[in-house]
């Protein structure tokens, strides 16, 4: 194949053989990072959160009167719970729950030594050696509840649950003991939280925070032994997925019985599946929204070269005809359209390539967006490439069929 | 002249016709980029929309640096003065410096139906003082608002929202009546119509400001004697209050103020630093008493930042795109006048001048634009069909209004123009002769 013949219709055609290759250079561009944007974001809402998702639903339920007896009610409330068919357990937490926004966060340290000299230098809310966590708290039964993974130690006993704010012991996420105690065993070691000393009793494999974009890591958690004491709590429950609805129809109906008077809030009443679809539905949102622009780019792309394409067979039907008179074959017409096409969407290429980099860094600069990996580049080009190649076959295909005869005949 | 346009009219149609399937492509692409760009500018245009034409221009709100020097605002995670003090609060509202003035802050309380088929249920709602109804205009249904004396004397009154005086009262007047909000007796005195500023940009960031409507407003005294507690932002330094709101330690009121002119806002400023520098004298400031600032109302939405990072990416992707589609157009336009070459040459030596073969193209690329922003006002339509259907709080007022479907049609026809700047550029430069003697 000559390329000498295509770059001087290239060049004659020099300025739309340029708007076409700045065409494919910003799309190459923009899908580069686009794709990228996809896969982070994707990459985040697929984040674990340790605990049994597809088996959990949730129902808040608030007291309205203040004379009640709250851990009573409480007591009575789980009771009648767990009497409801198929549901296998159920806990109350106070609100905290990972993925729901309701998050009560603080600094933890290792020891009491590192407490007091965050204390002096007042930078016991900048993380650092005191990493900023999540609380969390509940009934007896959270762990297995909520299937948290236990990796070390063990389940608080009973006798070490209590009603005021000073819990004696703690489970923590690894995420946290390995930030604490780096290279050293956690279990038996005293947290200092909130000027409180905490032992720490056991380590759950992973264990997200209620709102683990905030500050600090999103896997800094701690369980404390303390039970929830206001009027308004979560109910959790367990049960098979497909069980999910009917359970938490019933729970409603169970609670109300137990005590006509309290609010339970419609929106409050969800499947685990339901908190976590909310906590990502800006991202999911967003995700769907970068899919269809990038298909969009791409499909106006393949429009604009098969257009031209077509336009340009259109227009050399005579020399094409000529070309076959003077002996070129099928296959030869089919490769110069081809040919011709891989030259226009390369320099394509080579430009997008550097202008996907120049928009990566001014992306970086204003939406906090990672370091596009270089490996992106190499496959959108491939993309492209493909893309170009496909959208210039048929009309390449009909220039092939142009016969020599047309060669023949006048204008 | 407007024969000639007429003539250019019917050319440019003519030899849209003759090649349908590259005008198709034309208007497909510019429909599609100018969908897409005005699916999110209109949401970007709803979300930083005048929440209260016609009276933003008056309304401002004062900002005061309590905080002390050594501050820890990460332990906040927003700023703490954004918000005033309870004795600042007062101190301003007493100072009566503006045309009318109101301090204000979230309030969520457990309503208790008297009807026996109603369950008790949590309505958001405001506590306030008196300017308020006045200062923003809140329409009244029945009965009216409270006064500066209800508020001396921490009256237990209540004006309701429309839809929770239905709820509550049937459609039964409910001025009057008696409403039981937490463990008090509220009489409502008022109902408003249906009033909702979008955003509800004097709530606090903790609000979906664009979907949260207050339900009920009550007075701020009774609020603070009742110890109700607010639903909002509440940042606290130095001693622990142990929930009192008059704390001058804790941040949690909003204050908005009216000024007619810029010199009372300029005045207004000056009254701010005066008392921050008195403030300061007396101790209980310790920051530059040139930290007091003057919000204008949209001023104010603009430090709030209220539209998203992902909403801007979106818009910036959908110009992106759009730039995409007029290159695209611009090469297939490029070809197909390039094409006409002939027929250019033609006409140059009938003695058409290249302004002739300019404007000639010019139309043709005008016709193309107004068809691709007819499909771009579909497209956009079905775009902003899916937003609304997306349940961000900002999602139901995604709408187009009048002025969006003109600038929508406007921008298609201004993007088509200027992808035929060059193409039609270049083809008026074609020479007579030399095309001429190839025909």
């Amino acid at each position: 194949m000559q390329l000498r013949p295509i770059l001087s219709t290239l060049r004659h055609h020099r300025l739309t053989a340029m708007l076409l290759t700045l065409q494919v250079a910003l799309t190459c561009a923009i899908v580069c990072n686009v794709a990228f944007m996809i896969a982070s974001r994707i990459a985040g809402v697929s984040m674990p959160t340790g605990i049994a998702e597809s088996e959990l639903s949730t129902i808040q339920s608030t007291g309205t009167d203040p004379h009640q007896n709250a851990r009573a009610l409480r007591d009575t409330d789980l009771a009648a719970l767990r009497a409801i068919p198929g549901v296998e357990s159920v806990v109350a937490v106070s609100y905290a729950l990972p993925l729901n926004r309701n998050d009560t966060f603080g600094p933890v340290c290792p020891n009491q030594q590192v407490f007091e000299q965050a204390m002096r230098a007042s930078s016991l809310f900048k993380g650092g050696d005191c990493p900023l966590s999540s609380f969390y708290d509940g009934t007896p039964g959270l762990l297995g509840t909520l299937g948290l993974q236990l990796v070390a130690g063990r389940d608080f006993l009973p006798g070490e649950y209590t009603a005021k704010d000073d819990p004696p012991v703690a489970v923590v996420s690894r995420a946290l003991a390995d930030k604490l105690y780096p290279g050293q065993e956690a279990l038996g070691k005293v947290m200092v939280m909130g000027g409180n000393a905490v032992r720490v009793v056991g380590v759950v494999a992973t264990l997200a925070r209620p709102n683990p974009h905030g500050m600090g890591d999103g896997y800094a958690s701690v369980i404390t032994s303390q039970l929830p004491g206001s009027t308004s709590e979560i109910y959790v429950l367990r049960s098979a997925p497909g069980d999910r609805e009917r359970i938490l129809k019933a729970a409603e109906v169970a609670l109300f019985k137990v005590d006509p008077t309290r609010v339970i809030d419609p929106d409050q009443v969800q499947t685990y599946s339901q908190i976590r679809d909310a906590y990502f539905q800006r991202d999911t949102t967003m995700i769907g929204l970068l899919i269809a622009s990038a298909l969009g780019l791409l499909f106006v792309t393949a429009l604009g070269i098969a257009g031209l394409a077509n336009f340009w067979v259109q227009q050399r039907t005579r020399s094409i005809g000529i070309r076959r008179a003077i002996g070129a074959t099928r296959g030869d017409i089919l490769h110069y359209f081809q040919t011709e096409n891989f030259l226009i969407v390369t320099a394509g290429i080579v430009l997008g390539v550097l202008l996907a980099v120049l928009l990566n860094l001014l992306l970086m600069t204003h939406y906090e967006l990672p370091r596009l990996p270089l490996w992106y580049l190499p496959v959108g080009a491939l993309v492209l490439w493909a893309l170009g190649q496909l959208s210039v076959l048929s009309p390449a295909l009909r220039a092939a069929q142009v016969p020599p005869v047309v060669a023949t005949r006048s204008v | 002249m407007d024969d000639m346009l007429g003539y250019y009219l019917d050319l440019a149609l003519r030899s849209l016709k003759r090649t349908p399937i590259l005008t198709g492509l034309m208007v497909l692409a510019i429909g599609l980029g100018i969908g897409a760009s005005m699916t999110m500018l209109t949401v970007l245009h709803v979300m930083t929309d005048d929440p209260m034409p016609g009276r933003s221009a008056q309304l401002y709100t004062p900002h005061l640096d309590p905080l002390p020097l050594k501050s820890n605002s990460a332990a906040f995670g927003h700023d703490a003065s954004d918000h005033l003090t309870w004795p600042d609060a007062m101190a301003l509202l007493k100072a009566h410096r503006a045309q009318r003035q109101a301090v204000m802050a979230a309030g969520y309380l457990l309503v208790r139906p008297a009807a026996a088929d109603l369950r008790s249920f949590y309505v958001n709602g405001r506590y306030t003082t008196a300017d308020f109804f006045t200062m923003f205009g809140v329409p009244f249904e029945h009965g009216s608002s409270w006064s500066a004396a209800d508020d001396a004397a921490s009256a237990h009154v209540v004006v309701l929202a429309d839809s929770l005086a239905r709820k509550l009262f049937g459609s039964t007047d409910a001025v009057g009546k008696m409403v039981r909000m937490g463990e008090n007796d509220l009489r409502v005195i008022g109902v408003t119509t249906n009033w909702q500023p979008s955003p509800l940009f004097y709530a606090d960031s903790r609000t979906k400001r664009y979907s949260d409507r207050d339900l009920f407003f009550l007075p701020l005294s009774t609020a603070v004697d009742l110890n109700l507690g607010t639903d909002g932002n509440v940042d606290s330094w130095g001693k622990m209050p142990n929930g009192d709101m008059r704390s001058a330690t804790t941040t949690w009121l909003q204050f908005w103020v009216q000024l007619d002119t810029p010199t009372q806002a300029a005045a207004y400023k000056q009254f701010l630093i005066d008392y921050s520098a008195q403030q300061k004298l007396l101790g209980r400031f310790q920051r530059p008493a040139t930290n007091a600032k003057l919000y204008s109302l949209m001023g104010w939405l603009v430090h709030e930042n209220l539209v998203p990072g992902d909403v801007r990416l979106q818009m910036w992707l959908a110009l992106g795109f759009l730039l995409v589609c007029m290159v695209n157009v611009m090469a297939l336009l490029l070809a197909k006048f390039l094409r006409r070459s002939g027929e250019i040459s033609v006409r140059r030596a009938l003695g058409a001048r290249r302004r002739d073969i300019f404007v000639q193209f010019g139309i043709e690329s005008v016709v193309i634009g107004v068809a691709g922003g007819v499909l771009g006002v579909l497209i956009a339509e079905l775009g902003l069909w899916s937003v609304r259907h997306r349940p961000d709080d900002y999602a139901h007022i995604a709408r187009m209004d009048a002025s969006m479907l003109l600038a929508t049609l406007a921008l298609a026809v201004f993007a088509s123009m200027m992808a035929s700047l060059l193409p039609a550029w270049r083809a008026c430069r074609v020479a007579p002769a030399l095309q001429l003697k190839t025909l």
